[in-house]
């Protein structure tokens, strides 16, 4: 009888925690405007989950709207394209939010707009070969804010296994209100979209994950979901995280997706609610991914607002056309408040995977100090950890003990660090601990 | 023109606005029925009694911080709280300079020199309080009857009475128990009082509700099986009497002394439970309390390392079949 055993005996699974998090989804009501017209746009050659691309233009090069201009030899890729019409500036190297620093291909724009590359062109996908080289021809990439390049979701080894599809569509960050708006403003491109997926998959089941706040998206899609199709609208409770992909799936199919496994081994397939509308319209219009949806809020910004842009669209000018940045403007993130990444100047350009641009005039927050062992952070892990344990492991650089303390189940919700009433700073410790246990 | 410079922090960038001061001040106003009943029942040298501890208690913290070159954390209040608490738990008569040494073993001995707050391994208050029992053991049990208190009402605590049975002088009835017209240290009296703090503190989500309810389930059901659990509402008594639902709302709800799991506060409860169960029956002391929570304060970080819930989508470290 030793200590792993005598643990195993005593632990039991909690309900997954979760914190109730202010939503401030004021952009809510507001039908997405167009912002189109930037004067240049940068495109990162690496804006997705992996390998990054190699530009195939120079400078001097004219290019055209859709036009492919970055592409890999890897699997674990997704094209990148241009998003206006226009001659390539330059291409020059850029920091991206992560730290990664990677190739961006600068286009002005010619405004001789429209014009698009030839290649653009509904594809043929007769085949689900097809169908998957479409999707990788497209660029698309998660366009909830992971960018994991999506046709290599649909090359899961094993097919027929899969049964359920559940679209996300939860937008559990405060402030977001780019999906709501896509299925308040295009139900029914997102509906087809999961009919393509679900026939290409053979899929039995759909769930789409709501949040209860966004209840009026619910009932609406729900009027477009014909007799017989199965295509549940899954009402979540509210709490933070709900779009974190294993607790939406095992919210709306019941399913744990286990440690070390995909979702795919367990049957499940998840698309974002965007993403699922974009291969629908790539399917039909052949336009790749050139721009989309972001929301634009934060105290920090005259006019919030959704607006459609161009992917590569520098922030300062989206800030202008959103009345512009106020005085106090201090911090600007890409994505929301709770995982998003501050953007290191206003020059920087919108990605792919950008689902939003707020701008804050945070003041700092307070120093950390001493844990006073509240076990706050324990209570809402939405995964059971003990995140300070894992802070004190990290400090003490213990790699047996962050094993012992499960971090690799960690799923950076930050919900820990939002709730610590020291201030201590655990999801980020977290996220070290992860490259520290790496090495 | 537009380069300004730009703040860039880790994520979340939002937070709760809960700190650990808005912590302490919530346990205060949790005490403040307490304070109030003991005040009205036992006069104002009940009232000087908590000024001297919480003014020595947030005193040395201070001169302790500023000896060890560390930064002053005063203004979080939790010395503030451990002089309360501390005061709770101590006779009305007791001399005040007795009370003082007290404070100071709370706050140097059993706090600041394991690392301040949050690295203490006992709770501070009870080992004052224990300290001081094995010290001055004639003061602390020095008890005199409240205000409002009829005459003839026995003047030695309630404990032993319930215990040994006996029914010379009159004990006082159930309100009397329930509004803490009796004899006791000057926090612990009125129940009312607790309860109302109690409430409090689980409308702000200050406690983890296992531990209280563990270890006053536990109490309960020990000492009801010695007996008769029935006979002239004993069951009303043992809940009531000595320094049990004050020790379980504000003494064993302490957050560092504690265990991080649910699980394992519900062991700790118990243990706690069990200890004063056998103390008050078995032993030759009158009050189990204090000894129960601090030998469970020592038990916690061992329930540490024995109790960790598993994570959500846990699968078992086997030997992986080949896929990535």
């Amino acid at each position: 009888m030793n200590l792993e055993t005598i643990r195993e005996k005593l632990s039991f699974q909690k309900q997954p925690g979760g914190i109730d998090l202010p939503h401030y989804k004021n952009t809510k009501d507001m039908q997405t405007v167009s912002f189109e017209d930037p004067d240049y746009v940068i495109l990162p050659m690496s804006q997705h989950i992996g390998v990054s691309c190699t530009p195939l233009v120079k400078v001097g090069d004219r290019v055209l709207v859709g036009q492919k201009i970055g592409e890999s030899q890897s699997k674990m890729s997704a094209p990148i394209h241009a998003s206006v019409s226009g001659t390539v500036k330059e291409i020059t190297h850029i920091t991206l939010p992560s730290g990664f620093v990677s190739d961006a291909v600068v286009i002005e724009n010619d405004r001789a707009d429209d014009s698009l590359h030839p290649s653009v062109k509904p594809p043929v996908i007769d085949s689900y070969e097809q169908f998957v080289d479409a999707i990788n021809e497209s660029g698309l990439v998660g366009l909830g804010g992971a960018g994991f390049p999506t046709h290599v979701k649909f090359r899961y080894e094993d097919l027929d296994r899969i049964e359920d599809l559940v679209i996300n569509a939860a937008e559990c960050e405060p402030y977001l209100t780019g999906d709501y708006r896509q299925i308040m403003e295009n139900a029914e491109g997102v509906l087809n979209g999961i009919r393509l997926v679900m026939e290409k998959l053979s899929a039995k089941r759909c769930f789409i994950a709501i949040e209860e706040h966004a209840r009026a998206s619910a009932d609406h899609i729900q009027k477009f979901i014909l007799e017989g199709e199965n295509i549940t609208v899954s009402l979540l409770n509210d709490r933070y995280p709900k779009g974190a992909e294993k607790i939406t799936i095992y919210e709306t199919t019941g399913k744990v997706v286990t440690q070390g496994t995909l979702p795919a081994d367990h049957g499940v397939l998840v698309l974002n609610v965007t993403t699922v509308a974009n291969i629908w319209d790539y399917m039909t219009t052949g336009v790749p991914l050139i721009r989309r949806r972001i929301t634009v809020d934060g105290d920090g910004i005259r006019e919030p607002k959704n607006l459609f842009v161009r992917i590569g669209t520098p922030i300062k000018d989206v800030a202008e056309f959103c009345g512009g940045m106020k005085l106090n403007c201090k911090k600007i993130l890409y994505g929301g408040p709770m995982t998003g990444m501050p953007a290191a100047s206003s020059e920087m350009p919108t990605l792919k995977n950008t689902g939003a641009l707020l701008f804050f005039s945070q003041k700092a927050l307070p120093d950390p100090s001493p844990c006073i062992g509240c076990d706050r952070c324990a209570t809402v892990c939405p995964v059971n950890l003990l995140p300070r344990r894992l802070e004190r492991a990290y400090d003490r650089r213990n790699k047996e003990d962050l094993m012992k303390n499960h971090l690799f189940y960690c799923i950076n919700c930050g919900s820990c660090t939002f709730v610590c009433p020291a201030h201590r700073q655990l999801a980020f410790k977290n996220q070290l601990a992860k490259a520290l246990a790496k090495e | 023109m537009m380069s300004k410079l730009l703040a860039v922090s880790s994520g979340p960038h939002i937070h709760s606005g809960r700190t650990v001061r808005s912590i302490m001040g919530d346990v205060l106003i949790a005490l403040v029925p307490v304070v109030v009943a003991s005040v009205l029942l036992f006069g104002l040298r009940a009232l000087i009694l908590y000024v001297i501890c919480v003014g020595v208690c947030v005193a040395c913290e201070w001169v302790t911080q500023k000896l060890f070159h560390k930064p002053i954390s005063v203004s979080d209040l939790s010395a503030a709280v451990t002089g309360v608490i501390l005061a709770c738990n101590l006779p009305v008569n007791i001399p005040l300079w007795m009370a003082a040494i007290g404070c100071i073993v709370a706050i140097f001995f059993t706090k600041q020199l394991f690392g301040g707050i949050g690295s203490n391994i006992a709770n501070p208050a009870i080992v004052g309080r224990i300290v001081l029992m094995i010290s001055f053991p004639s003061a602390m049990s020095n008890f005199v009857l409240p205000n409002f208190a009829p005459d003839g009402m026995a003047s030695a605590t309630v404990l032993p009475q319930i215990i040994t049975g006996t029914e010379e002088a009159v004990m006082p009835g159930m309100l009397q128990m329930f509004f803490g017209i009796r004899t006791g240290c000057v926090g612990e009296t009125c129940i009312f009082a607790i309860l109302l703090g109690f409430a409090y503190l689980v409308y702000k989500r200050v406690i983890h509700l296992e531990t209280p309810i563990a270890f006053v389930a536990t109490y309960l059901l020990f000492s009801l099986m010695v007996g008769n659990p029935f006979a002239n509402g004993r069951i009303f008594y043992e809940l009531m009497g000595g320094g049990l639902l004050f020790g379980a709302v504000f003494m064993v709800t302490d957050y560092p002394t504690t265990p991080g799991t649910r699980l394992g506060r519900v062991i700790f409860g118990f243990g706690c439970g069990l200890i004063t169960f056998l103390i008050r029956f078995y032993g030759s002391l009158p009050e189990g309390v204090s000894f129960g929570i601090l030998l469970m304060n020592m038990l916690t970080p061992l329930i540490n390392r024995l109790v960790l819930d598993k994570p959500f989508g846990w699968a078992k470290p086997e030997k992986k079949e080949g896929k990535a």
